[in-house]
Order: C-alpha cells, then sequence, then structure tokens
C-alpha cells in the first residue's frame, strides 16, 4: 500500500513572487487575435508584452503587385470593421499624387459613407466592450444586442447600395462606383433619426448604472503627453485633451462644407473614451443629414469605365494622405514611379499606435481591467497586422 | 515664440538655420530631408522647438542600389504643422539611430521597420520582429525579397 505524502509544499503570498499569465491569442475580449503575457503580482499587473503579427498578410507588399485600380477593394481588409474608411485613404493618396479631381457629388458621398461607417464601427465597439465588461452591466449582453440591431440597420443601407455588407469596394480612383438608387435617401433619414433616438437611451442605461461607471472612471489613464508621444489618434487623443480631429485640421473630401463639434475630454480614462464616442455618434448623423440635404447633382466620378491598365498609371510622385477614420488616422503613404502600382505604399493604421499604448498604460491595474480598457482602445486587429 | 505656435514659414527658417545639409519642401506639410547623422538631432528638435510632440508613424523605402531610406512624420497638434523628415542612409548601410529616446510612438514603429527591412536601430530597447515570427528568414519590403520568393516554412 502507497502512502500518500500530507507534507504540503507552503507558498510565499507575501507577494515577492510573480505570475505570468498568458492571456490569447485566442481571448474573446482581444476582438481578434492578440495575445498579451501579463507579468502579475497577486492580482495587479506589472508588465505587458504585446504579441502581434497573427493576422498579418503583407497588405504593404501585396500593394506593390497590385493596380490602382485593384488595391482599394483590398485595403478594406485592413479595417474590416470600418471598411469604408480604409478604402478612402488610399484612393486619396492616389488622387494627391495623380491630380485627380473628384467631382462634388462623389465628394458628397465618400463622406455620407464615411460617417455611417462611423457610427456602425462605434456601435459594434460599444456593444463588444459593454460585453466585455459583462456581469457588471447585468450581462452586457442587452447593450450589445441593441447595438448589433442598429448596425444592421446602415448595413442594409451598405447593402443597397454597394451590394456588400462588409468589405464595399466602393471608393474608386476619381470617385465612388455607384450613385444612390431610389429612395436610399429617405431611408437614410430614417434610419439616422431612430439611430439617434436610441443613443440617448443607452447613454442612460450605461450612465446611471453604478457599475458601468466603477469599471470606467479612473480606468486606463493615458496623460495628454503619453497619448502624443505613441501617437494615439481618434477618440483616443480626444478623450485625453487634444482637440485633434483631421476632419477639422486638414479638411478632405468637402468636409469644411458641414457643422459639426469635436468633442473633447480631458479626464483620458475609458469614461472619458466613451463620451468622446458617444458625442460622434451624434456628430456623425448631423454630417449625415447635412450632407443629405445638400447632396449635389452631377457625375460621381471624374474617370468613369477604365478599361485598361494603362488608364490607371498615375504620374511618378510621393504623398502622406490621411482621414480620420473610426479608430483614428488612417494614413496611406504612397510613393508612384509613374506605372500602374505604386513603388511602395506604408500604411499607417489607427489601431497599431492605438495598441501601442497598452504597455504604458496597463501596469498597475487588476486583470479585470485589462479587458476594460483594451476594449476603450477599440483595437481593429486587421489594421494592427496589416 | 512658444513651442506650440510654430507656422510652417517660421519652421522652414528655423530648419535651415538649425540643420545646414537638409532640404524643406511643400508649403503647409514640410518634407524635410536631412542627412542620416542629424536623424536623432532632428527628432529632438521637431519635438521641442517646433513641438511636434504627436508621432504619427516611422517606416523605410527601399532605392534598390541607392540604399535604403528612413521615413518619419510628426504632427504638432496645436497649429497643425506636419513634417515628413527623411534620411538616405546610403548604399549598404542597414544601421540607424533610433529614435525611441525622443518618442515611444517609435518603439513598435522601428521594430516593424527591422522585421520588414532589416534596419538595425541604435539604441532601440528591445529591437526584436513584432509582426512575423522570430524564426522569419529574410525581410520582405526589400525589393530583393520577391513576393514568390521560397522562404521557410513556405517553400
Amino acid at each position: 500500500m502507497t502512502t500518500v505524502s500530507t507534507t504540503r509544499q507552503e507558498l510565499d503570498y507575501a507577494g515577492s513572487e510573480r505570475l505570468t499569465m498568458n492571456m490569447g491569442p485566442q481571448h474573446p475580449s482581444a476582438h481578434g487575435v492578440f495575445r498579451a503575457i501579463l507579468q502579475l503580482e497577486g492580482e495587479t499587473v506589472v508588465g505587458v508584452d504585446a504579441v502581434i503579427g497573427y493576422l498579418h498578410r503583407c497588405h504593404e507588399k501585396l500593394a506593390e503587385t497590385l493596380t490602382y485600380a485593384q488595391y482599394p477593394s483590398i485595403a478594406s481588409k485592413t479595417d474590416y470593421v470600418a471598411a469604408m474608411t480604409s478604402e478612402f485613404a488610399y484612393v486619396m493618396a492616389a488622387e494627391t499624387i495623380g491630380k485627380i479631381e473628384v467631382p462634388k457629388r462623389a465628394q458628397y458621398l465618400r463622406v455620407i459613407t464615411s460617417e455611417l461607417q462611423r457610427v456602425a464601427s462605434h456601435l459594434l465597439w460599444l456593444g463588444t466592450w459593454c460585453l466585455d465588461m459583462g456581469g457588471a452591466l447585468g450581462g452586457g449582453a442587452t447593450i450589445f444586442l441593441y447595438c448589433i440591431r442598429e448596425r444592421e440597420d446602415i448595413l442594409d443601407l451598405f447593402e443597397s447600395l454597394v451590394g456588400a455588407r462588409l468589405l464595399y469596394g466602393f471608393y474608386q480612383v476619381g470617385g465612388v462606383r455607384y450613385d444612390i438608387p431610389d429612395g436610399w435617401a429617405t431611408k437614410c433619414r430614417e434610419t439616422v433619426d431612430l439611430i439617434d433616438q436610441r443613443i440617448n437611451e443607452y447613454q442612460r442605461m450605461l450612465e446611471e448604472n453604478p457599475f458601468f461607471l466603477v469599471r470606467t472612471q479612473g480606468v486606463g489613464v493615458i496623460s495628454r503627453e503619453l497619448a502624443e508621444d505613441v501617437g494615439i489618434s481618434g477618440p483616443l487623443l480626444r478623450g485625453s485633451g487634444v482637440a485633434y480631429d483631421l476632419r477639422r485640421a486638414t479638411p478632405y473630401s468637402s468636409y469644411e462644407d458641414f457643422e459639426f463639434n469635436i468633442p473633447v475630454e480631458t479626464a483620458g480614462d475609458c469614461f472619458a473614451r466613451y463620451r468622446v464616442r458617444m458625442v460622434e455618434f451624434r456628430e456623425s448623423l448631423r454630417i449625415v443629414r447635412q450632407a443629405l440635404d445638400k447632396l449635389p447633382e452631377g457625375p460621381i466620378s471624374s474617370r468613369p469605365g477604365l478599361k485598361s491598365v494603362a488608364q490607371t498609371r498615375i504620374p511618378k510622385g510621393e504623398t502622406y494622405a490621411r482621414i480620420e477614420g473610426a479608430r483614428g488616422e488612417v494614413g496611406c503613404y504612397l510613393i508612384a514611379d509613374g506605372s500602374a502600382k505604386p513603388y511602395r505604399m506604408k500604411w499607417r493604421g489607427a489601431s497599431f499606435s492605438n495598441l501601442a499604448v497598452l504597455p504604458h498604460v496597463i501596469p498597475g491595474h487588476k486583470v479585470a481591467d485589462v479587458v476594460a480598457i483594451m476594449g476603450s482602445v477599440d483595437p481593429v486587429f486587421g489594421e494592427v497586422d496589416r | 515664440m512658444s513651442s506650440g505656435t510654430v507656422t510652417a514659414d517660421q519652421a522652414r527658417t528655423l530648419i535651415g538655420e538649425r540643420f545646414s545639409g537638409s532640404t524643406v519642401e511643400g508649403t503647409t506639410a514640410l518634407t524635410v530631408t536631412v542627412t542620416p547623422d542629424a536623424w536623432l538631432p532632428f527628432a529632438t528638435f521637431a519635438k521641442e522647438t517646433l513641438g511636434c510632440r504627436f508621432f504619427s508613424f516611422l517606416s523605410a523605402n527601399d532605392w534598390k542600389d541607392e540604399g535604403l531610406e528612413v521615413v518619419a512624420k510628426v504632427d504638432n497638434t496645436d497649429t497643425n504643422l506636419a513634417i515628413l523628415v527623411k534620411s538616405r542612409l546610403g548604399a549598404g548601410v542597414t544601421t540607424c539611430a533610433s529614435l525611441v529616446p525622443v518618442y515611444r510612438g517609435a518603439n513598435w514603429m522601428e521594430r516593424e521597420c527591422y522585421d520588414m527591412f532589416g534596419i538595425r536601430f541604435e539604441g532601440h530597447p528591445d529591437l526584436r520582429r513584432i509582426l512575423l515570427q522570430d524564426d522569419w528568414v529574410g525581410h520582405p519590403l526589400l525589393k530583393s525579397y520577391s513576393v514568390d520568393t521560397p522562404y521557410p516554412p513556405y517553400r
């Protein structure tokens, strides 16, 4: 008969030992494939090693092998949650180098789709973020399902416009691919009004919930100095007190024609980022309404019917085109050598820089806060890894 | 004149005075070309004197026989002054000074640049591959690395 050893090994829990905890690459709160190797002391995180690259598809190398007409539909696969805005950056770079004019109607259609896309993207962020914080919000699935319901309405609008629900290929060098069908503007107005009402409802649901406030206020504070130094952009930067929005700083695609406010919060915590996005919802809807009201008649593209590769050529040149995407500055640094394909394309994904702030912010927080902070950053890994 | 209020014209003059070997192009968004030894001093100057505290991105271009070129973009978020700074490292040179001591955002950007172009950033605290796995062979964005080159593990 074997005897069972009763000697127990005593572990020293005086907080002197560290535990390495692996989070991901398949973790529901990452919204993609992201691995964080956390160093823990008790339940407090003291170090983070962020591992990215699981979704790397060589976008920059691929762009060197595809023509200016082919790549825009691939560009939408960088930030697939806001596909419209990622195509936008690429076509804008090509248009700048080629000095290609975009008709006013196409510019307005670009504004309408970009702003609807921002709302759809923010809805997905709000839903999934609240789902991440789960239990504290009474399950969290309520907000998630509500948000997905509204996002569906916008995807329906895109479907009737483009024929696709996730990746569009709507933007072309010189304009847009399709004009709005009959009755689309009316449907769009109805959707915009509906979402506008429901945003108020969500805001009440969340801000009157003390658990939500405890999970977000004072959590994951990013100082203004750190924000600029790391280069985070979009709602994160504005949540840290910097009133910097490319739609205002370097207006493109007729953004100067519309009235809108740029929300700024100074706290820099998860709650500030939430507040910025909640205002952005309304400002985006406001821009959509104005653009529908003022939508000019005319052609939707200055280069209709490209029939050969020779027609897609743009002259030698170099530019950095950037737009304000849902997650921040989406940039495309393009070098053209006079052929039909770029010599070099560098993609500045907003999520890449936004995620790079995590190792500076997470240490000192509890493990549960990591999920809340990561959700408030709203990374899309297609754009991080490219 | 505080660093928060530098305009593009003032910036052009300041850069010309401070960096003699540099060229400045553009009207609102400036493109500055500096010598490789001025890479790090220029970044410090851009941040402290020109108030470009926002670090947008860092990358490189491969000009084949003429060698590699590093590119970085910084912004002044108060005056909307945008500076794209470039520096040719020279044929066969694969080392460059790291900007991490000036901009923390350069950390991941330089790791990506090392991953894709094989540029060794001297002074980087943690220079290792970021997007590709550690045992990857070659640096894919070099022009000598063709799309269908059989490198492991896809051989």
